[in-house]
């Protein structure tokens, strides 16, 4: 498939692991912050690892915003990626920031009450029947996890996982997804799941 | 429900698999590549890379397995040793490790962890810590330098107080090795374990003591850690993971048993 696949360069760390998981499926990929190269794109992967804060300071200092919220092809957002997707994320210390407002919907920490955080390693995720980014990949599949924060379940939930509370483990509205596990290390499933993605 | 989770310890240097005894005469058991593809396909659920050319001596080190690991591997990885810097950590996290482990310096410089949390991210600090039970006074202390006996040293920190120190500053997981269990391979310290468990509010795994398949069901069980590590029951063939992953499995403890075996 000679897809253009992107991988939008926020400065974040776990891009060469995204981008190594993609070349395990054949595919080339591109890291870039330019515009031109990320517009063009047939699907635009959106990293990120470590705090919201960080990475919309990252964004924002690479003027990326407003190329990311014209994009009109697939998007996958992947970890912190898929939290910078939604409004507003609960992850700073000044009590709230905006994120990029590509889907509605807001980050809290998760109440995991007597449960361990960061909620750390392969946990279960129910996809919503019949949606084309999980096909192939039945209800509890083991996915790998790693973060404290989280978007509650809500009209934008394409997955749940639970772990002291049932929170969105993907999210999907018009061309945007996102999922909040970590794709390129949940083995086979995470590559059932990227390829699901390339395909679309 | 989050699996509890299996994770391989591979001793690297120069770029080799190595084993040790007590420290010394490293045999070569093997490219680290394959080696590391093969824990991955027999079910591992992370795996732990302990460089061990690092802390030894002072020269530059070659890292570029690093990347050769993440090009081939889709489960999460941790590197530890020689890890001093935040420099040192970004190099690692760049390359693809998931994880970095420090041990030795975030004793010598407690702001370490700090710095990495602010900048990486607690989800990819992991503090590796040497205790050890000192039968004259009941107590456990923290070591450090354990890599190189000649230059093993005492702290002044108590276990327990370190744990919640390196806690307040922003660890994200913790890895404690047990000394007095280390190699021994009869059962982990599950008395030390239950009462780390108690102040320890990240992720805990249990390391050193790893000898035969009920020593994994008695620290899940009685310990309730999050993962349990361990190098030589592995390398020696002594455990077979599938067989490991299904006996836990059918005595309730949670495993991510995946396809693909």
């Amino acid at each position: 498939m000679a897809q253009k696949i992107v991988i939008v360069n926020t400065g974040c760390a776990n891009i060469s692991s995204v981008k190594f998981a993609l070349e395990r499926l054949g595919v080339t990929v591109d890291v870039s912050d330019n515009f031109d190269i990320i517009k063009a794109a047939d699907k635009v992967f959106l990293p990120g690892v470590g705090s919201a804060y960080a990475a919309m300071k990252s964004i924002n200092g690479k003027n990326l915003t407003d190329t990311i919220r014209s994009l009109e092809q697939p998007v996958l957002g992947v970890c912190l990626g898929m939290q910078l997707m939604v409004e507003t994320s609960d992850e700073t210390s000044s009590g709230q920031i905006d994120c990029l407002g590509l889907i509605p919907g807001h980050v809290a920490r998760l109440q995991a009450g007597d449960l361990r955080l960061p909620h750390m390693g392969w946990n279960t995720v129910t996809p919503l029947e019949g949606n084309t980014l999980f096909k192939g990949i039945p209800a509890d599949t083991y996915f790998y996890f790693v973060h404290s924060f989280a978007v509650p379940v809500y009209d934008k939930t394409l997955a749940t996982c639970e772990y002291g509370q049932t929170f969105s483990a993907a999210l999907h509205s018009n061309n945007f997804f996102g999922v909040q596990f970590h794709p390129e290390r949940s083995g086979e499933a995470g590559a059932q799941l990227l390829t699901n993605f390339v395909e679309m | 429900m989050l699996a509890k989770r299996i994770i391989p310890c591979l001793d690297v240097r120069d770029g080799k698999v190595v084993k040790g005894v007590q420290f010394r005469n490293h045999e070569i058991i093997g490219d680290i590549v394959p080696l590391a593809e093969q824990y991955a396909k027999a079910g591992a659920d992370e795996l732990v890379f302990y460089d061990i050319t690092a802390s030894s001596d002072q020269r530059v080190v070659d890292k570029s397995w690093v990347s050769r690991i993440a090009q081939v591997i889709d489960i999460p990885f941790c590197v530890a040793g020689g890890i001093k810097s935040v420099e040192d950590a970004g190099r690692i996290l760049e390359m693809g490790a998931d994880k970095i482990s420090i041990n030795s310096p975030a004793l010598s410089n407690p702001d370490l962890i700090n710095e990495l949390h602010d900048i990486y991210g607690q989800q990819c600090v992991v503090i590796g810590i040497d205790s050890f039970y000192n039968e004259a006074n009941g107590r456990y202390d923290v070591y450090k330098f354990t890599g190189d006996e000649s230059r093993t040293q005492q702290t002044q920190w108590h276990t327990i107080d370190w744990i919640k120190e390196v806690q307040s500053r922003g660890a994200g997981e913790i890895v404690l090795n047990c000394m007095n269990q280390d190699g021994v391979r009869k059962g982990y310290d599950i008395e030390q374990l239950k009462a780390v468990r108690e102040v320890c509010k990240v992720p805990l795994i249990a390391s050193g003591g790893a000898g035969a398949i009920e020593h994994f069901t008695d620290v899940f069980k009685q310990a309730d850690v999050d993962g349990a590590l361990a190098a030589s029951v592995f390398h020696k063939g002594i455990i077979d993971m599938h067989e490991l992953k299904d006996t836990l499995a059918s005595q309730a403890i949670p495993m991510c048993i995946r396809h693909g075996r």
